[in-house]
């Protein structure tokens, strides 16, 4: 925490043109100029070596390059020397899993967690790290060889510093989103940016409601289009993953099952300022194969009056 | 959101828990059946057994890092533990979603699933395994000087124990993990899948370059089926102490033709000290202990049975040795009133007959029929022959009388 307020005060006395090269490289790096983006970061990190959010940049510069090598480097010589930030942890975890890495990726991920206990995306990485790592040992324990078939996990990388760690709330999957705003405001801020409910009328909440349950049902009688179509088209894919693979492998769980039982658990629905609906419930599943349960949180957005899915989460 | 995050967690790891404590009750149960007694014998174990047991034991005790850290040792060893991959997978996925039993891997078939849980029970069975310096197996009523061990199998228990011989009461060695037949024991039929209950022995070894890699370290052929199991019309074959192929470390318990299944290491440990031709393997589906009062005083009942045949054949008196075979005796294709028949012909061209007897082995026969087999050196010398052999005898008790059902050469 210490180190932090240090941190933001380093940046706060950074000259004008480094802080303009950082915004400048940023852009860059947004428009996808990555050699540009690259460059401009360099002079940046020359006028102050000591800069967090400028090597981290670097570090995602180098990622998007596909330098893994060289971008391991720099998120580790981060976590050297700023050990109380998570998010270089993290990133250095999803560039170690991308290498099927899984031990380094966890060892990173739990890092992360230990400096941050409530840091969500770390946690949900950590559970996507497990569950590859448990199939690996499972396929080893009956000698399985999917090693064709397994994609690398795909986990989240963060873009910005200082936003996971200070909105947990925040999508596990969404880190672009909103990431500048809070970057420039909250470095410092420990505690979380509980969402403001904006009062919604009875009339969206039972709307609302209708639509998660209307999902639940299509979901539970295995009909994949009326299910598909609870999603907004902007509905914000897990893992970045394309779409249409993401509707493929939904389509493929939702008909295999003989049987599917989803249940909506104790909904409770609150409004963001932009007008979100977002539903907490506790989600049963239950099928042939498996029966569990868990906290879930779909995120939905009005579209021509339909109540439509934009994230959906499990915690 | 954390708060649930965790509670999840304790759930499911909860039921992982439930799961172990209930294959552990089981294994409890199992040892209390087979009424051993915990006693100051010290067990030699193999290091990779006694670490996958105690990252079980871990489990049940809710320390799962600490039982995280005996799997990954254990598997950075041996990679080829299924079971041990099996557990880590577990102990992974638990931290995702809760997890109800364990082996909890998609893909890969029920039965092979089924078969490493039954693994994991058999080697929970097997820790509690507690040998008394007080109880041996029943069936070790004497080996002769010339033999160092004595292998018995408890198929309840998945273990191969072996013994020393002391010259008294056996003396524990090792116990050893096992597979065996798919379809458990009293093997009947050529390719019926079980494996033989019986006495029999070690009769050679195929090294390991004149095998396939499915059988590891080298095959031990054992002496089934013996002259009991052909008298009752079994058959089938190939019946060897083997090890496994490289990618396993073990089998589940259940899963041979009927071969008998040892760990690589365990059975070149095992293979140093076996007299090839010579060691004997009671295989039981349950041993019976027994005090050495006890074994020692069927041993001495039928050592005077044997005495008394072995006097009676030296008298001539044809009548009196004749008493001493069964009923339902055979020997070379010959009935008992042919046996007989030939017997009052040879005895009586006689006008002396001595017989010496040496390095005697008794061994008890598992199983319901009260039975023994006699394997010794019979030094035979008559007025008109003299013969030295090995011979075997399969006594039974006829009538509370020790009696011959079967001899011949060994």
């Amino acid at each position: 925490m210490a180190l932090a307020g240090a941190l933001l005060m380093v940046l706060q006395v950074q000259p004008v043109f480094a802080a303009n090269s950082y915004e400048d490289a940023s852009r860059l790096f947004k428009q996808g100029n990555y050699a540009g983006a690259l460059e401009r970061i360099e002079t940046v990190i020359a006028a102050n070596p000591r800069d967090a959010r400028a090597r981290f940049l670097k570090g995602l510069i180098y990622t998007e390059q596909n330098k893994p090598v060289e971008a391991i480097k720099v998120f580790t010589s981060l976590t050297e020397d700023y050990p109380e930030l998570p998010e270089p942890y993290n990133n250095l975890a999803v560039l170690y899993a991308s290498q099927g890495q899984y031990d380094k990726a966890r060892n990173s991920l739990e890092m992360a967690i230990r400096t941050h206990p409530s840091y969500a995306i770390a946690h949900e990485n950590l559970g996507d790290v497990y569950a590859k790592m448990a199939s690996e040992a499972y396929d080893k324990a009956l000698q399985l060889d999917r090693s064709n078939a397994a994609a690398q996990t795909k986990l989240a990388m963060i873009k910005d510093l200082f936003t996971g760690s200070v909105v947990p709330g925040k999508g596990g999957r969404d880190t672009t989103e909103s990431a500048t705003a809070s970057a420039t405001t909250s470095a410092g801020a420990e505690k979380p940016t509980a969402a403001k409910p904006a009062a919604g009328t009875g009339a969206d909440t039972d709307a609302v409601l209708a639509a998660v349950n209307g999902w639940a049902q299509a979901w539970s009688s295995k009909n994949a289009d009326a299910y598909l179509a609870y999603y907004a088209p902007d509905f914000q894919v897990p893992g970045g993953e394309a779409r249409a693979n993401w509707e493929a492998t939904r389509r493929d769980r939702i008909i295999k099952p003989k049987l599917i039982q989803v249940t909506v658990g104790s909904p409770r629905v609150s409004f963001d300022a932009t007008g979100r609906a977002v539903v907490k419930f506790r989600q049963g599943y239950k099928s042939d194969a498996l029966n569990t349960s868990g906290a879930k949180i779909l995120t939905l957005v009005k579209n021509n009056d339909r109540w439509q899915i934009v994230q959906e989460r499990m915690n | 959101m954390q708060g649930s995050t965790r509670s999840h967690q304790a759930g499911s790891r909860q039921t992982l828990i439930q799961a172990l404590v209930a294959i552990m009750a089981a294994g409890a149960s199992y040892a209390w059946a087979m009424n051993i007694t915990p006693a100051p014998v010290s067990r030699h174990v193999s290091a990779p057994e006694a670490m996958l047991v105690r990252a079980l034991l871990d489990i049940s005790d809710s320390k799962f890092s600490s039982a995280f850290d005996h799997i990954d040792s254990l598997i950075t060893a041996n990679p080829n533990f299924r079971l041990a991959q099996l557990v880590k997978g577990d102990l992974l996925l638990s931290r995702t979603r809760p997890i109800k039993s364990i082996g909890n891997a998609s893909g890969g078939s029920a039965e092979q699933v089924a078969g490493l849980r039954d693994e994991a029970r058999a080697r929970l069975v097997r820790s509690q395994i507690a040998p008394s310096p007080e109880l041996a197996p029943r069936y070790l009523l004497q080996l002769p000087e010339s033999q160092k061990l004595a292998l018995v199998l408890d198929s309840t228990k998945s273990t191969l124990f072996v013994f020393e011989n002391t010259g008294k009461i056996p003396r524990y060695v090792a116990d050893y993990y096992v597979t065996i037949g798919k379809n458990g024991m009293e093997k009947l039929r050529e390719g019926d899948k079980k494996t033989p209950v019986g006495v029999y022995r070690v009769v050679s070894r195929l090294p390991k370059d004149k095998l396939t890699d499915f059988y590891g370290s080298g095959a031990y052929p054992i002496s089934y089926p013996n002259e009991w199991d052909l008298m009752r019309g079994r058959d089938g074959h190939g019946i060897w102490l083997h090890g496994t192929p490289r990618d396993t470390y073990s089998r589940p318990p259940r899963a041979s033709d009927g071969c008998i299944v040892l760990t690589n290491q365990d059975l070149e440990t095992l293979a140093a000290r076996l007299q090839i031709g010579s060691t004997p393997i009671v295989i039981a589906d349950s041993i019976d202990w027994a005090k050495p009062a006890e074994v020692e005083s069927i041993r001495s009942e039928l050592a005077s049975a044997i005495e008394d045949w072995r006097h009676d054949w030296e008298s001539r008196n044809t009548d009196a040795y004749l008493r001493h075979y069964a009923r339902k005796f055979t020997s070379n294709g010959l009935n008992i009133t042919q046996w007989s028949a030939q017997k009052y012909q040879v005895n009586s061209a006689k006008s002396w007959i001595r017989i010496k007897v040496s390095d005697m082995s008794l061994l008890l026969y598992p199983g319901k029929e009260e039975m023994a087999v006699a394997t010794f050196d019979q030094d035979y010398a008559s007025s008109n022959l003299s013969h030295r052999m090995m011979k075997r005898q399969y006594w039974i008790r006829e009538n509370s009388k020790w009696r011959i059902v079967f001899e011949g050469a060994a």
